[in-house]
């Protein structure tokens, strides 16, 4: 196990140092003198220099990198232009709200994708399986923002059952917190379930022709215990390493999620930033999303192994 | 009896490749369905100009947020504009988003994957991190700060869509070309000294075609949606000119009075995404060699 952890982070290095050449490099795309595009309105000569000397544009390129990276390595993203703080507190304020739509996105996506996957295997060919494979293509075809607007216009404007938008802390008021993140929530999860559903089902069908399987079957076991207690457990193994690898793609979609209910999180963070031209925050969230995906990716090469015996080997 | 079978038997096999992927294709319906709505899209986009009934800019203020009617079919938005028309108009932005994307994604993904493929070891390691490490950012986010990077257009939303989708098809030429070089017939074409550029367009590219042409079916459905994610935040096509997106994102004002302006354009996407998803299905399968 230690020398594949090993060798496992040596490969990230070279990963990471791509990942910060790449969003660096996102500011020499700024057309014309950045400093007068990160200054906006601001057309003060004074206030010009300021900007090159603190972000160095009168350097040279390799140098501006240098002192980037060696920033972030100390945990300097930067500082907002707009809210004058710094970027890494801005990011640490924002990251839970979309952690907690993320996690919640994933259990009702798990609930929702796997037994849905379940179900379709087990009724293979039937009218299930085809409702099952309807709605997961559906699931994958729906954009969330649209998903978003048709189920507030549903549950907030015409039933009222909940609000349209805003977020509470879950720390403030469970319930209300609840309340206010179950539909973004769902939207968030929705494409992914469909995801989940198409996997699992495939991984189920690969369980239940397998030896094991007829081995089970052959004891004279209940089909109940074969396909939830033999199959199933074998089947979700890659599920759940998905399941892990999909919190990153999550982290893109709460984007729009948050957009469409007003949720101030990550997301939200960096449209706001594009908008005011607030370029470390861009860069500082795309960074931020990058590395958390990256080391998910990591955790869960770690979990297959972990679960897979004949990996560990 | 038995002649005939022989003779189709020997049709078939005369049959090219593409033909017998398409034969193979008109079987599945759904890819078929998916097919005809593609196409009836793109009618709908090239002769907009023709088949809208109003002009898509042209505001109406006596006829403001009207709902769906016989004279306006899908109702009037916050300006009175016709948003069938719009709709119809919208199609431009959103096909061209996916094609042009797609296409831009192609040009660059398929020369570096070929390179990273059959270029020495070190090429390989350098585009495979570089590859790693563009597939490292999420999908939106990046394409969201490249697009904040470079400006809001049209223009640059393909751009950004474009880039960001280039490594997916850098990743997929490297796979398909480590797994087609080792075949006797490149063998062949390097022992009769066929120089390593030919071979790569000449021998390797055609056979790895099939998978490319899937994914570039699937990826045009994800720019589609790209491309509205974006102009839906304000950083793709920008006002007056119509855009699903952005059509979306003004809906989201008037919900309460005025639903019909988030129903259609948002069918809109979700047709066009569905249609291309089939169709890459429908593909996967009749390109498989392990269907023949």
């Amino acid at each position: 196990m230690l020398p594949f952890l090993g060798k496992r982070l040596l490969q990230l290095v070279p990963t990471l140092f791509f990942v910060s050449v790449i969003i660096f490099g996102l500011q020499q795309l700024l057309p014309g003198d950045p400093a007068l595009a990160m200054a906006g309105e601001e057309r003060d000569p004074a206030v010009l220099e300021q900007i090159r000397k603190q972000y160095r544009l009168d350097q040279p390129i390799y140098l501006q990198y240098a002192y980037w990276v060696g920033g972030v390595l100390c945990g300097d993203l930067g500082e907002s232009m707009r809210l004058k703080e710094p970027v890494l507190t801005l990011i640490a304020q924002k990251f839970p709200v979309t952690l907690q739509l993320a996690l919640m996105a994933i259990v009702i996506s798990l609930l929702i994708g796997v037994t849905a996957g379940v179900i379709s295997a087990v009724k293979k060919d039937t009218s299930i399986d085809y409702a099952v494979n309807l709605v997961a293509l559906w699931g994958i075809s729906t954009p969330n923002f649209w998903l978003g607007i048709m189920l507030i216009f549903l549950f907030a404007v015409n039933l009222g059952w909940l609000p349209a938008s805003g977020y509470v802390s879950p720390f403030e008021d469970f319930w209300l917190s609840l309340q206010t993140t179950i539909l973004p929530a769902f939207v968030l999860g929705n494409s992914f379930a469909a995801v989940l559903m198409r996997h699992t089902r495939s991984a189920m069908l690969q369980a239940m022709g397998s030896d094991y399987v007829r081995t089970a079957r052959a004891k004279g076991l209940a089909e109940r215990i074969v396909v939830l207690k033999h199959a199933m457990r074998n089947a979700l193994t890659p599920v759940i390493t998905l399941g892990a690898l999909e919190l990153g793609t999550l982290l893109s979609g709460a984007v729009l999620t948050e957009q469409v209910f007003s949720i101030p999180g990550f997301g939200k963070l960096i449209v706001d930033s594009v908008f005011n031209r607030d370029y470390a925050v861009v860069q500082g969230v795309t960074l931020i999303t990058a590395t958390t995906y990256i080391l998910l990716n990591l955790l869960a090469d770690i979990a297959y192994v972990l679960v897979n015996p004949r990996l560990r080997s | 009896m038995a002649v005939s079978d022989a003779l189709l038997s020997v049709e078939l096999r005369d049959e090219s490749p593409g033909a017998r992927a398409w034969r193979r294709l008109l079987k599945r319906k759904s890819a078929v369905l998916g097919l005809v709505i593609i196409v009836l899209l793109v009618v709908l986009a090239i002769f907009a100009p023709l088949i809208a009934p109003f002009d898509p800019t042209q505001q109406t203020w006596t006829a403001v947020r009207k709902p769906p009617s016989l004279q306006h079919w899908f109702g009037t938005d916050e300006s009175g504009r016709d948003l069938l028309s719009r709709v119809i108009f919208g199609a431009r932005a959103s096909l061209l988003a996916g094609v042009v994307s797609v296409s831009i994604a192609l040009g660059l993904g398929v020369p570096i994957g070929l390179l990273a493929g059959y270029g020495g070891k070190l090429t390989d390691m350098l585009i495979s991190r570089i590859t790693d490490a563009m597939l490292a950012c999420p999908f939106l986010i990046l394409a969201i700060a490249l697009a904040a990077f470079l400006g809001p257009s049209l223009q640059n939303a393909m751009i950004a869509i474009g880039v960001t989708a280039t490594p997916i098809f850098v990743r997929l030429t490297r796979g398909q070309v480590m797994a087609v070089k080792v075949e006797d017939y490149v063998e062949a074409a390097r022992a009769v000294g066929n120089p390593p550029v030919r071979i790569a367009v000449k021998h390797i590219l055609p056979n790895i075609l099939p998978a490319l042409i899937v994914q570039a079916t699937i990826s045009i459905a994800t720019a589609v949606i790209a491309e509205a994610s974006l102009s839906f935040l304000g950083l793709g096509q920008q006002p007056p000119a119509p855009s699903w997106g952005s059509m979306l994102n003004t809906a989201q004002r008037f919900l309460t009075n005025a639903p019909w302006m988030a129903i259609w354009p948002g069918l809109a996407i979700f047709l066009a995404v569905l249609s291309f998803n089939i169709l890459g299905d429908g593909l996967r399968d009749a390109l498989d060699p392990k269907e023949r």
